[in-house]
């Protein structure tokens, strides 16, 4: 018999809050999390809108060799994780008795690769690289440098699933925790946030070009949107056995109760409504759930004109007559990638506890497609037993998660 | 340039760089059983001293030093 599976642990490390309680307040009050980065021009790109962020400082946090191995986006996730694991009540003297996993999504780490590079082509010399260099370029950065400070024993892997990558990560830990493989993984999504890791997306001209509306500039499933905002930084979740949840006494945040996913067999960078459908139906069949059980869609909608047409598509089609309360984050984090279905699992997490829903910021007039699912344009006070999280992306890699009080 | 110049700018580096602890400096001190430098971190010294002192450093000499006195006589002799 498969083992029940729970979240004991939550952090976040984002362009609209630092920590939950931050987050939080930004979710209820629809903050914007966009602006711009005058340093995008230069480089020739066509939008320089990008959410803001700052760089946590970690020197006296971590010492120098623990520090120098981590890229930006590992700094981000080394954050969220140390919040996670403290509201999971999990030190690191548990962490180096007991075997506990490490599965977090990533896909790219550009600027140690980019300054590598520079250097040997000045110097030609590779020695003045320097050491750190290897361990913040290799896309396993996250997992590589969290699994030494925190001294794991348990599996530790990187999932690269381009903007699906952490929802992913986060299905994988509740298979091999329901399986009996593992207890406790922690899991999670990092996003380097950088001029340089974002110009081939950027010359796909798939970004907005609202850049004298930064705020206004993500815009899911409303009918003036005209493309995404690049974002990132951390989110942490810490998935465990509800067996190991009990016995350690863990504040218990939801159970994942489906983890729907598919392959869309098709373009590589525009969706469809098949794979998407396919993703939400094993969702809830994993579940064992029907639509109506379910209060809340956390939808993926990027504010592309294509994806989020195909989002709303497959949802009016699985929701039929039942008109489940959606609303996409990324209005107000922009599109946070490898780190968005860890993020928004933790932005649900935040909204079921606190009995609201976060509002679907700058939605004013819907499209055809659009038009058939109630968008949550306002912060609406609602109490939310289910919720169900989308993230698709590049390559039309699709994952559905579903969550519910405990 | 002097011995002590020398000395100052090693010390300086393993203090503000490697975060090395300043009363475990001195010049009998050994490197990676004193000091806590591991081999990754001789990857970073030939940096610095390259960047400090003008000269490339080979890796199998920088791995033969032991103590801080054998890092400064090798600096001294080398520029």
């Amino acid at each position: 018999m498969n083992k029940r599976v729970v979240i004991t642990g939550i952090g976040i490390y984002s362009t609209i809050g630092k920590n939950i309680e931050e987050v939080k307040e930004s979710l209820y009050i629809g903050r914007s999390g966009i602006g711009i980065d005058p340093r995008r021009k230069e480089f020739g790109f066509r939008s320089a809108l990008t959410g803001i962020i700052e760089r946590p400082c970690l020197k006296g946090v971590l010492p120098r060799r623990l520090r120098i191995g981590l890229s930006e986006q590992a700094e981000y996730s080394y954050v969220a994780t140390m919040e996670a694991l403290s509201n999971a009540n999990i030190d690191l003297d548990f962490l180096e008795n007991n075997e506990v996993g490490i599965l977090y999504g990533n896909d790219s780490s550009a600027i140690p690769v980019i300054n590598a590079i520079d250097i040997v082509r000045e110097r030609k010399d590779t020695a003045m690289i320097g050491s750190g260099s290897i361990f913040q370029s290799m896309n396993s950065t996250i997992t590589m440098n969290l699994s030494v400070i925190l001294k794991l024993k348990g599996i530790n892997f990187t999932i690269s699933g381009a903007c699906a990558s952490s929802s992913h990560a986060i299905g994988m830990a509740y298979i091999l925790i329901s399986q009996g493989l593992q207890d406790i993984i922690i899991c999670g999504g990092g996003q380097e946030v950088n001029a340089e890791s974002m110009g081939s997306f950027d010359g796909l001209a798939a970004f907005s070009i609202r850049e004298n509306a930064p705020a206004e500039a993500s815009r899911p499933f409303d009918r003036e949107r005209d493309g995404l905002v690049p974002s990132g930084g951390g989110a942490t979740v810490i998935v465990e056995s509800l067996e190991s949840a009990l016995k350690r006494g863990a504040n218990i945040l939801g159970e994942i109760k489906g983890y729907g996913f598919s392959s869309n067999g098709d373009h590589i960078s525009l969706p469809n409504i098949d794979g998407s459908i396919r993703s939400l139906m094993r969702s809830l069949k994993s579940a064992n759930l029907c639509t109506r059980d379910i209060d809340y869609v956390n939808a993926h909608a990027t504010s592309t004109i294509v994806g989020d047409e195909m989002e709303a598509n497959a949802l009016a089609q699985v929701f039929g007559d039942y008109k489940v309360p959606i609303s996409s984050t990324k209005s107000m984090t922009g599109h946070e990638m490898w780190m968005g279905g860890a993020s928004e699992i933790v932005y649900s997490l935040i909204m079921m506890h606190n009995s609201f829903i976060a509002p679907n910021i700058n939605f004013h007039n819907p499209d055809e497609a659009s038009a058939k699912l109630n968008i949550i344009k306002k912060t609406t006070e609602m109490r939310i037993n289910t919720f169900l999280s989308n993230s698709f992306g590049f390559g039309g890699t699709n994952s559905t998660l579903i969550i519910s009080k405990f | 340039m002097e011995r002590n110049e020398i000395q100052l700018i090693v010390n300086g580096f393993l203090v503000e760089e490697f975060e090395i602890n300043e009363n475990l400096i001195n010049p009998e001190a050994r490197l990676i059983e004193d000091l806590g430098i591991s081999s990754l971190d001789f990857v970073d010294i030939v940096v610095i001293i390259e960047k400090e002192f003008g000269f490339k450093v080979k890796r199998e000499e920088i791995t033969q030093i032991r103590t801080l006195k054998d890092m400064y006589v090798y600096i001294e002799n080398r520029i």
